[in-house]
């Protein structure tokens, strides 16, 4: 019988057998989907350590991840004895939750502490750690082939993703433009378009959204009409992720930047006048549309808001919608829309956020930890993660492409639909530079001002831009 | 005092009269050896103080690890002529000052009530320690909750009692009194424990004596007891202010230092600068001028607390 199973998991590996035919047989042999999971996992294990690269290399060796409170880090740890048997490497971790999370990299990181080998990142804190010389520039184990397995597939890794987290460090370069240091691996990512509750919106005999004006007209009607629902859901703390997901979207959708970088220096253009005329509007959607107390708002509740029925709509990462489908008031009514802000826009411009891996400079154990690496964003574990956990939205196209994940998918409707119409126009659209926790915290606390009629979307604005100015002048990073 | 009892005893002559134990130290080493524990703690403390003190004089930006250097006061300069510094100093200080107040009368109130010993008494003093067990992060995490505007119970009730529209921390007119409210509810229980422990230990005497001669209840309240309980009530308003004015789990769980600048008091400043900007030098200036506030306010209460001490000594 174990041969049998050994038989037919060597098949799939092979490409001689679809996944849906894998587990039609593997039930036939009395296999449950549990047990045919970690069959797999152990024979995609089996199927590395057999290439001639030398997985054992740094066996008896202890690495320690930091890790951000996420079903990706989720979808990582439950596998993560595969690793350990396959290499011999000992795995720790400390997983803090997102409110905390990047203080305590920031802390360890800054404090050139060797505790943490890995850690999860987003691209824009690269941007940050990599020039202060707190991250490995992976280059040299990305092109070293005695360091890395001639099975892992760097090109298969979606191309604006390796661009996303590639950069120079010099203020305003393009992102993977020339001298680029690679400082993570994209490991999963998310961009922003709209969810919604297709319950909500049938029985208000609603459409999804076509542009902005729609969604605020929309939005408005709903916390009106609908008795303890409010319209539209976005991101609204004092906080950086407040700017990069929905709004930073629609913001460029309407033609706005945040630098203008053509005569050489970093200019602010927070207050050009798309950036106003935008903002604007972006504001009478939530004064109209939103949840009353948005200046409190992070993606947690933004996400819980849509999972419990109290918003008919999100516009914000895919995945936070997606992670509603499971055990809330709403699952099954959560769909995804595609969403082009500017009525005079052809396609959808998401910002994008990329939860990526990269390796401490402190680290001590520099190989063992880019195994880990390797082994994390492999095709093998991304496919896994993709079709059996919610490590969704995965960075490489041959995943994107698999029928398993597809199917799977399909389940949600229009995610897949959203998907396609979206990332072509999906990338960063932040221009790289050190300070931009600083200009984006200073950006949220300005959108606060400017909701709560603190201040005009004029004045509120030229406020930003002008403090801005200055941040960049005693940093001197202006030229 | 019977002198018998404070002798000391006889030196024991037993082991061959080899005449007196010669001490292990000599007496004048022994009160610098008596001190150094405390001299070595003084030398912790003050490590961590004078390195934030030169961190404070320098342009120290983590992320530019290569443009440090001394600027001596640009900090401080930068700070002091930045609107946004002062604003920092009002809310602060407004923080403190409504925080202390409502505590100190709310934990009197409070003491007052559980002051006469019973079996219902001496229950709701063990109930009032509750709130103080509850870290004063989560306690701002369940108040967020319930005062969400869409679904929390509190904006259920203000919206039941026709206060509509009532958005708590997510509003700027708003934002203080709700983290002023936070703070009260888990720091009350402190002051009331404090002053309920001054109370139980006043003498009696003197109440008895009014309630013989038939003085009035507020002559007794202001006369009597509140001078007499005074230290107590400075000692309290003392730990509070000093924790109120450095501020920090509550607001940030709460806030994030929003709407807009609102709420950005000291240590939430810092922190940003420190930890989200990597600004070592600008967090340390800010730290600085908070010690400074906070050493003054300290002394100035030190120094009334023993004049008041004395006073109600003498009065009692």
């Amino acid at each position: 019988m174990s041969d049998k199973i050994s038989d037919l998991f060597g098949a799939f590996l092979a490409g001689r057998v679809g996944r849906r035919e894998l587990l039609a047989r593997a039930s036939q042999l009395g296999l449950g989907a549990a047990a045919a999971t970690t069959f797999l996992n152990r024979t995609q294990s089996q199927a590395l350590a057999a290439s001639s690269y030398d997985w054992k290399a740094q066996s008896g060796q202890s690495i320690k991840l930091l890790m951000n409170k996420h079903p990706y880090t989720d979808a990582l740890l439950k596998n993560i004895d595969a690793f350990k048997s396959l290499t011999g490497i000992n795995v720790t971790y400390d997983v803090f939750p997102e409110d905390v999370y990047f203080d305590k990299v920031t802390a360890a990181l800054s404090s050139r502490s060797s505790s943490y080998d890995l850690f999860m990142s987003g691209a824009y804190q690269t941007w940050q750690y990599g020039p202060a010389g707190w991250l490995v520039d992976l280059n040299k184990f990305i092109h070293d082939t005695s360091e890395t397995s001639g099975d892992y597939d760097w090109d298969g890794i979606l191309p604006n993703l390796r661009s996303a987290t590639a950069w120079s460090g010099k203020p305003g370069d393009a992102l993977g433009g020339p001298g680029a240091k690679q400082w993570a691996l994209p490991w999963a990512w998310e961009l922003n378009s709209i969810a919604y509750n297709k319950r909500i919106l049938d029985a208000a005999h609603m459409e999804p959204p076509k542009n902005l004006p729609d969604l605020i007209e929309m939005a408005a009607k709903i916390s009106k009409d609908v008795p303890g629902v409010y319209g539209i859901g976005a991101r609204g703390s004092r906080s950086w992720a407040t700017i990069h997901a929905g709004y930073l979207s629609a913001y460029t959708n309407y033609g706005a930047k945040d630098f203008d970088t053509s005569g050489g220096k970093l200019v602010p253009t927070m207050n050009s006048k798309q950036a106003k005329d935008f903002t604007r509007l972006w504001v009478e959607m939530l004064q109209k549309g939103g949840p009353k107390n948005w200046t409190t708002y992070t993606w947690y509740e933004v996400a819980n808001d849509l999972g419990g029925g109290t918003s008919a709509m999100v516009y914000d990462a895919d995945s936070a919608a997606f992670f509603q489908e499971k055990g809330t008031k709403e699952a099954g009514n959560i769909h995804y829309h595609a969403f082009t802000p500017n009525p005079d826009a052809h396609q959808p411009t998401p910002n994008v956020w990329i939860w990526s891996l990269a390796m401490s400079a402190f680290s001590k154990h520099q190989q063992a930890a880019w195994k880990l690496m390797q082994w994390a964003t492999s095709t093998q574990q991304l496919t896994l993660g993709a079709t059996k956990a919610d490590l969704i939205d995965p960075t490489r196209q041959v995943v994107w492409d698999n029928q398993d994940f597809k199917t799977r998918m399909n389940g949600y409707p229009g995610y897949l639909e959203q998907f396609a119409a979206s990332s072509p126009g999906a990338k960063i659209y932040f221009t790289p530079q050190p300070l931009f926790f600083n200009v984006t915290t200073s950006w949220a606390a300005a959108l606060q001002k400017i909701y709560s009629k603190q201040v005009s979307v004029d004045d509120g604005l030229d406020q930003l831009a002008h403090d801005i100015t200055a941040q960049l002048e005693n940093a001197g990073i202006t030229d | 005092m019977d002198a018998t009892l404070s002798r000391p005893a006889p030196v024991s002559k037993k082991g061959g009269g080899a005449g007196k134990r010669r001490p292990l130290v000599s007496a004048r080493v022994l009160p610098y050896l008596l001190s150094l524990p405390a001299l070595l703690t003084c030398i912790g403390i003050l490590i961590p103080f004078i390195t934030a003190v030169i961190y404070s004089l320098e342009r120290y930006n983590l992320a530019f690890p290569q443009a440090r250097r001394f600027v001596w006061f640009g900090n401080f300069i930068h700070l002091f002529s930045s609107a946004g510094f002062w604003h920092t100093v009002y809310v602060s200080l407004a923080y403190t000052v409504l925080t202390v107040g409502v505590e100190l009368l709310l934990g009197l109130g409070i003491a007052l009530l559980l002051w006469r010993r019973s079996l219902l008494t001496n229950l709701l003093s063990v109930l009032l320690i509750l709130p103080l067990m509850v870290a004063p992060a989560i306690a701002a995490l369940m108040w967020k909750l319930m005062t969400n505007a869409n679904f929390g119970v509190l904006s259920y009730l203000v919206n039941a009692v026709g206060i509509h529209d009532f958005r708590w921390g997510a509003s700027p007119s708003t934002a203080l009194f709700t983290v002023v409210l936070v703070d009260v509810w888990v720091y009350t229980p402190f002051i009331a424990i404090l002053l309920l422990a001054g109370l139980r230990g006043l003498p009696r005497q003197p109440f008895e004596a009014a309630e013989l001669d038939g003085v009035p209840a507020s002559f007794v309240f202001f006369r009597i007891l509140l001078p007499m309980l005074l230290p107590y009530l400075l000692t309290a308003s003392l730990f509070r202010m000093l924790d109120s004015i450095q501020q920090f789990d509550i607001i940030y769980a709460m806030t994030q230092g929003g709407p807009g600048d609102t709420l950005l008091v000291f240590q939430v400043q810092s922190y940003l600068q420190a930890f989200t900007f990597t600004d070592i030098g600008r967090a340390s200036a800010i730290l600085m001028v908070l010690w400074v506030i906070t050493y003054a306010l300290t002394t100035v209460f030190m120094k009334n607390w023993t004049r008041l001490r004395e006073r109600a000594h003498g009065h009692a």
